[in-house]
Protein backbone atom coordinates (compact mmCIF):
# COMPACT_ATOMS: atom_id res chain seq x y z
CA UNK A 1 0.00 0.00 0.00
CA UNK A 2 1.26 3.41 -0.93
CA UNK A 3 -0.34 6.41 0.72
CA UNK A 4 -3.51 7.70 -0.94
CA UNK A 5 -3.18 10.71 -3.20
CA UNK A 6 -5.86 13.07 -4.41
CA UNK A 7 -5.93 14.31 -7.97
CA UNK A 8 -8.80 16.80 -8.30
CA UNK A 9 -12.00 14.83 -7.78
CA UNK A 10 -10.28 11.45 -7.82
CA UNK A 11 -8.56 9.69 -4.93
CA UNK A 12 -6.00 7.08 -5.89
CA UNK A 13 -4.51 4.25 -3.85
CA UNK A 14 -2.93 0.89 -4.47
CA UNK A 15 -3.21 -2.40 -2.57
CA UNK A 16 -1.34 -5.60 -3.29
CA UNK A 17 -3.28 -8.85 -3.54
CA UNK A 18 -2.79 -9.82 0.11
CA UNK A 19 -3.76 -6.37 1.40
CA UNK A 20 -6.87 -6.39 -0.79
CA UNK A 21 -7.81 -9.80 0.67
CA UNK A 22 -7.50 -8.43 4.23
CA UNK A 23 -9.63 -5.35 3.46
CA UNK A 24 -12.28 -7.34 1.57
CA UNK A 25 -12.40 -10.09 4.21
CA UNK A 26 -12.88 -7.73 7.14
CA UNK A 27 -15.34 -5.43 5.33
CA UNK A 28 -17.45 -8.47 4.31
CA UNK A 29 -17.50 -9.78 7.87
CA UNK A 30 -18.76 -6.46 9.22
CA UNK A 31 -21.29 -6.23 6.41
CA UNK A 32 -22.58 -9.74 7.27
CA UNK A 33 -22.94 -8.85 10.96
CA UNK A 34 -24.90 -5.71 10.06
CA UNK A 35 -27.12 -7.54 7.56
CA UNK A 36 -27.88 -10.19 10.19
CA UNK A 37 -28.88 -7.42 12.60
CA UNK A 38 -31.12 -5.90 9.90
CA UNK A 39 -32.87 -9.28 9.53
CA UNK A 40 -33.83 -9.13 13.20
CA UNK A 41 -35.93 -6.00 12.64
CA UNK A 42 -39.55 -6.57 13.58
CA UNK A 43 -41.83 -7.19 10.59
CA UNK A 44 -45.32 -5.86 10.94
CA UNK A 45 -48.23 -5.26 8.63
CA UNK A 46 -48.40 -1.56 9.44
CA UNK A 47 -44.76 -1.11 8.39
CA UNK A 48 -45.49 -2.90 5.13
CA UNK A 49 -48.51 -0.70 4.47
CA UNK A 50 -46.89 2.60 5.35
CA UNK A 51 -43.39 1.84 4.16
CA UNK A 52 -42.10 3.25 7.44
CA UNK A 53 -39.57 0.76 8.73
CA UNK A 54 -38.90 0.27 12.39
CA UNK A 55 -35.80 -1.34 13.83
CA UNK A 56 -35.35 -3.17 17.11
CA UNK A 57 -35.76 -0.98 20.19
CA UNK A 58 -33.08 -2.80 22.18
CA UNK A 59 -29.34 -2.29 21.81
CA UNK A 60 -27.46 -5.34 20.47
CA UNK A 61 -25.98 -7.71 23.06
CA UNK A 62 -22.84 -8.12 21.00
CA UNK A 63 -20.24 -5.48 22.02
CA UNK A 64 -19.03 -4.99 18.42
CA UNK A 65 -22.54 -4.34 17.09
CA UNK A 66 -23.17 -2.20 20.17
CA UNK A 67 -20.23 0.03 19.23
CA UNK A 68 -21.32 0.28 15.59
CA UNK A 69 -24.93 1.07 16.55
CA UNK A 70 -24.76 3.31 19.63
CA UNK A 71 -27.64 4.53 21.79
CA UNK A 72 -28.93 8.09 21.31
CA UNK A 73 -28.53 8.84 25.02
CA UNK A 74 -25.69 8.14 27.40
CA UNK A 75 -27.40 5.76 29.78
CA UNK A 76 -26.04 5.25 33.27
CA UNK A 77 -24.96 1.59 33.55
CA UNK A 78 -26.27 1.20 37.11
CA UNK A 79 -29.23 3.55 37.36
CA UNK A 80 -30.43 4.64 33.91
CA UNK A 81 -33.05 7.39 33.81
CA UNK A 82 -36.31 5.62 32.80
CA UNK A 83 -37.33 8.51 30.49
CA UNK A 84 -33.99 8.30 28.69
CA UNK A 85 -34.27 4.52 28.41
CA UNK A 86 -37.67 4.90 26.69
CA UNK A 87 -36.45 7.71 24.48
CA UNK A 88 -33.29 5.76 23.48
CA UNK A 89 -35.44 2.74 22.57
CA UNK A 90 -37.78 4.87 20.43
CA UNK A 91 -34.91 6.68 18.69
CA UNK A 92 -33.08 3.42 17.99
CA UNK A 93 -36.13 1.84 16.46
CA UNK A 94 -36.66 4.94 14.32
CA UNK A 95 -33.06 5.47 13.10
CA UNK A 96 -31.41 2.05 13.10
CA UNK A 97 -32.74 0.82 9.72
CA UNK A 98 -31.24 3.86 7.98
CA UNK A 99 -27.95 3.55 9.85
CA UNK A 100 -27.69 -0.12 8.85
CA UNK A 101 -28.40 0.81 5.20
CA UNK A 102 -25.70 3.46 5.35
CA UNK A 103 -23.09 1.11 6.80
CA UNK A 104 -23.86 -1.90 4.60
CA UNK A 105 -23.97 0.42 1.56
CA UNK A 106 -20.52 1.84 2.39
CA UNK A 107 -19.18 -1.71 2.77
CA UNK A 108 -20.66 -2.61 -0.62
CA UNK A 109 -18.86 0.31 -2.29
CA UNK A 110 -15.53 -0.88 -0.82
CA UNK A 111 -16.17 -4.42 -2.10
CA UNK A 112 -17.07 -3.08 -5.55
CA UNK A 113 -14.04 -0.80 -5.87
CA UNK A 114 -11.40 -3.08 -4.29
CA UNK A 115 -10.49 -5.83 -6.72
CA UNK A 116 -9.67 -9.23 -5.14
CA UNK A 117 -6.50 -9.14 -7.24
CA UNK A 118 -5.35 -5.85 -5.70
CA UNK A 119 -3.90 -3.11 -7.89
CA UNK A 120 -4.75 0.55 -8.35
CA UNK A 121 -7.92 1.87 -6.75
CA UNK A 122 -9.50 5.00 -8.24
CA UNK A 123 -12.29 6.52 -6.18
CA UNK A 124 -14.70 9.40 -6.68
CA UNK A 125 -14.97 11.65 -3.62
CA UNK A 126 -18.25 9.95 -2.71
CA UNK A 127 -16.65 6.51 -2.92
CA UNK A 128 -13.71 7.74 -0.86
CA UNK A 129 -16.23 8.86 1.82
CA UNK A 130 -17.64 5.33 1.83
CA UNK A 131 -14.13 3.89 2.23
CA UNK A 132 -13.47 6.21 5.19
CA UNK A 133 -16.71 5.20 6.93
CA UNK A 134 -16.20 1.51 6.21
CA UNK A 135 -12.53 1.42 7.27
CA UNK A 136 -13.62 3.20 10.43
CA UNK A 137 -16.29 0.56 11.10
CA UNK A 138 -13.73 -2.21 10.63
CA UNK A 139 -11.33 -0.49 13.02
CA UNK A 140 -14.11 0.03 15.58
CA UNK A 141 -14.95 -3.67 15.35
CA UNK A 142 -11.32 -4.80 15.62
CA UNK A 143 -10.60 -2.25 18.33
CA UNK A 144 -13.55 -3.57 20.37
CA UNK A 145 -12.56 -7.22 19.80
CA UNK A 146 -8.91 -6.53 20.71
CA UNK A 147 -9.88 -4.30 23.63
CA UNK A 148 -7.73 -1.47 22.26
CA UNK A 149 -6.90 1.33 24.73
CA UNK A 150 -5.55 4.87 24.25
CA UNK A 151 -2.02 3.80 25.15
CA UNK A 152 -2.01 0.58 23.15
CA UNK A 153 1.60 -0.34 22.29
CA UNK A 154 2.64 -0.85 18.67
CA UNK A 155 3.28 -4.50 19.44
CA UNK A 156 2.06 -6.87 22.13
CA UNK A 157 4.19 -9.65 23.61
CA UNK A 158 4.27 -12.59 21.15
CA UNK A 159 2.45 -14.86 23.62
CA UNK A 160 -0.57 -12.49 23.66
CA UNK A 161 -3.23 -14.07 21.42
CA UNK A 162 -4.16 -10.60 20.12
CA UNK A 163 -0.62 -9.97 18.88
CA UNK A 164 -1.02 -10.99 15.19
CA UNK A 165 -4.30 -9.05 14.82
CA UNK A 166 -2.86 -5.86 16.27
CA UNK A 167 -0.58 -5.51 13.25
CA UNK A 168 -3.63 -5.54 10.95
CA UNK A 169 -5.35 -2.97 13.18
CA UNK A 170 -2.36 -0.60 13.05
CA UNK A 171 -2.04 -1.06 9.29
CA UNK A 172 -5.75 -0.18 8.80
CA UNK A 173 -5.22 2.87 11.01
CA UNK A 174 -2.46 4.00 8.66
CA UNK A 175 -4.60 3.32 5.55
CA UNK A 176 -7.47 5.36 7.01
CA UNK A 177 -5.24 8.18 8.23
CA UNK A 178 -3.57 8.69 4.84
CA UNK A 179 -7.02 8.63 3.18
CA UNK A 180 -8.22 11.39 5.56
CA UNK A 181 -5.06 13.35 4.75
CA UNK A 182 -5.69 13.02 1.01
CA UNK A 183 -9.32 14.09 1.43
CA UNK A 184 -8.43 17.15 3.52
CA UNK A 185 -6.04 18.54 0.88
CA UNK B 1 -56.70 2.41 40.55
CA UNK B 2 -57.14 6.07 39.90
CA UNK B 3 -57.19 9.18 42.03
CA UNK B 4 -58.81 11.80 39.81
CA UNK B 5 -59.01 14.52 42.45
CA UNK B 6 -55.35 14.41 43.25
CA UNK B 7 -54.47 14.28 39.59
CA UNK B 8 -56.34 17.51 38.95
CA UNK B 9 -54.47 19.16 41.75
CA UNK B 10 -51.00 18.09 40.61
CA UNK B 11 -51.50 18.58 36.90
CA UNK B 12 -50.74 22.33 36.69
CA UNK B 13 -47.42 21.81 38.46
CA UNK B 14 -46.47 18.99 36.13
CA UNK B 15 -47.27 21.11 33.09
CA UNK B 16 -45.20 23.96 34.49
CA UNK B 17 -42.16 21.70 34.84
CA UNK B 18 -42.70 20.35 31.36
CA UNK B 19 -42.60 23.82 29.84
CA UNK B 20 -39.47 24.75 31.74
CA UNK B 21 -37.75 21.59 30.51
CA UNK B 22 -38.88 22.25 26.95
CA UNK B 23 -37.30 25.69 26.99
CA UNK B 24 -33.88 24.17 27.42
CA UNK B 25 -32.21 23.37 24.10
CA UNK B 26 -30.80 19.99 23.18
CA UNK B 27 -27.09 19.31 22.82
CA UNK B 28 -25.09 16.90 20.69
CA UNK B 29 -22.29 15.33 22.71
CA UNK B 30 -19.33 13.49 21.18
CA UNK B 31 -17.45 11.14 23.53
CA UNK B 32 -13.83 10.09 23.44
CA UNK B 33 -13.02 6.56 22.39
CA UNK B 34 -9.65 4.88 21.90
CA UNK B 35 -10.20 3.91 18.26
CA UNK B 36 -11.34 6.99 16.35
CA UNK B 37 -8.47 8.87 14.73
CA UNK B 38 -7.89 12.51 15.66
CA UNK B 39 -7.55 13.40 11.96
CA UNK B 40 -10.78 11.58 11.09
CA UNK B 41 -12.80 13.19 13.91
CA UNK B 42 -11.63 16.65 12.76
CA UNK B 43 -12.53 15.76 9.18
CA UNK B 44 -16.02 14.57 10.19
CA UNK B 45 -16.75 17.77 12.16
CA UNK B 46 -15.75 19.91 9.16
CA UNK B 47 -17.63 17.79 6.67
CA UNK B 48 -20.91 17.34 8.62
CA UNK B 49 -21.23 20.75 10.23
CA UNK B 50 -19.21 23.01 7.92
CA UNK B 51 -16.88 24.07 10.76
CA UNK B 52 -13.55 25.75 9.95
CA UNK B 53 -10.43 23.62 10.37
CA UNK B 54 -9.60 25.57 13.56
CA UNK B 55 -13.02 25.07 15.16
CA UNK B 56 -13.14 21.39 14.21
CA UNK B 57 -9.63 20.84 15.61
CA UNK B 58 -10.49 22.61 18.87
CA UNK B 59 -13.59 20.45 19.37
CA UNK B 60 -11.64 17.29 18.49
CA UNK B 61 -8.99 18.20 21.09
CA UNK B 62 -11.74 18.80 23.68
CA UNK B 63 -13.09 15.32 22.99
CA UNK B 64 -9.57 13.88 23.24
CA UNK B 65 -8.44 15.69 26.41
CA UNK B 66 -11.70 16.28 28.32
CA UNK B 67 -13.43 13.05 27.28
CA UNK B 68 -16.30 14.80 25.51
CA UNK B 69 -17.40 17.94 23.72
CA UNK B 70 -20.73 19.56 22.87
CA UNK B 71 -20.52 20.00 19.11
CA UNK B 72 -23.96 21.38 18.20
CA UNK B 73 -27.16 22.43 19.97
CA UNK B 74 -30.69 23.43 19.07
CA UNK B 75 -34.10 21.85 18.68
CA UNK B 76 -34.64 18.19 19.44
CA UNK B 77 -35.12 17.40 15.73
CA UNK B 78 -31.92 19.13 14.69
CA UNK B 79 -29.83 17.48 17.40
CA UNK B 80 -31.40 14.09 16.72
CA UNK B 81 -30.43 14.43 13.03
CA UNK B 82 -26.89 15.50 13.98
CA UNK B 83 -26.46 12.47 16.26
CA UNK B 84 -27.71 10.17 13.47
CA UNK B 85 -25.14 11.68 11.06
CA UNK B 86 -22.33 11.22 13.60
CA UNK B 87 -23.37 7.58 14.11
CA UNK B 88 -23.21 7.05 10.35
CA UNK B 89 -19.63 8.39 10.45
CA UNK B 90 -18.82 5.99 13.31
CA UNK B 91 -18.42 8.55 16.10
CA UNK B 92 -19.76 7.91 19.57
CA UNK B 93 -22.41 10.63 19.91
CA UNK B 94 -25.42 11.09 22.19
CA UNK B 95 -28.01 13.82 22.82
CA UNK B 96 -28.99 15.51 26.06
CA UNK B 97 -30.92 18.51 27.36
CA UNK B 98 -28.81 21.53 28.25
CA UNK B 99 -28.59 21.71 32.04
Amino acid sequence: MKRWIRDGDVVIGRLDRQEAAVVRGLVSQIQDMLLARAEEAPQDELAELTGIRTGPSEAPDDPILGRLLPDFHRLDDDAPDPDEVNSAAALRSLHEPELLDHKTGAAEIVLQTCSPDGGEIRLSLGEAEAWLASLNDVRLALGTALDVTEDMPDELPPEDPRSPHLGVYHWLTWVQDTLVEAMMR
Amino acid sequence: MTTPVEQERTQPEAIGEEIAAEDRPWQTVVWNDPVNLMSYVTYVFQKLFGFSRDKATKLMLDVHHKGKAIVTSGTKDKVEADVAKLHAAGLWATMQRAS
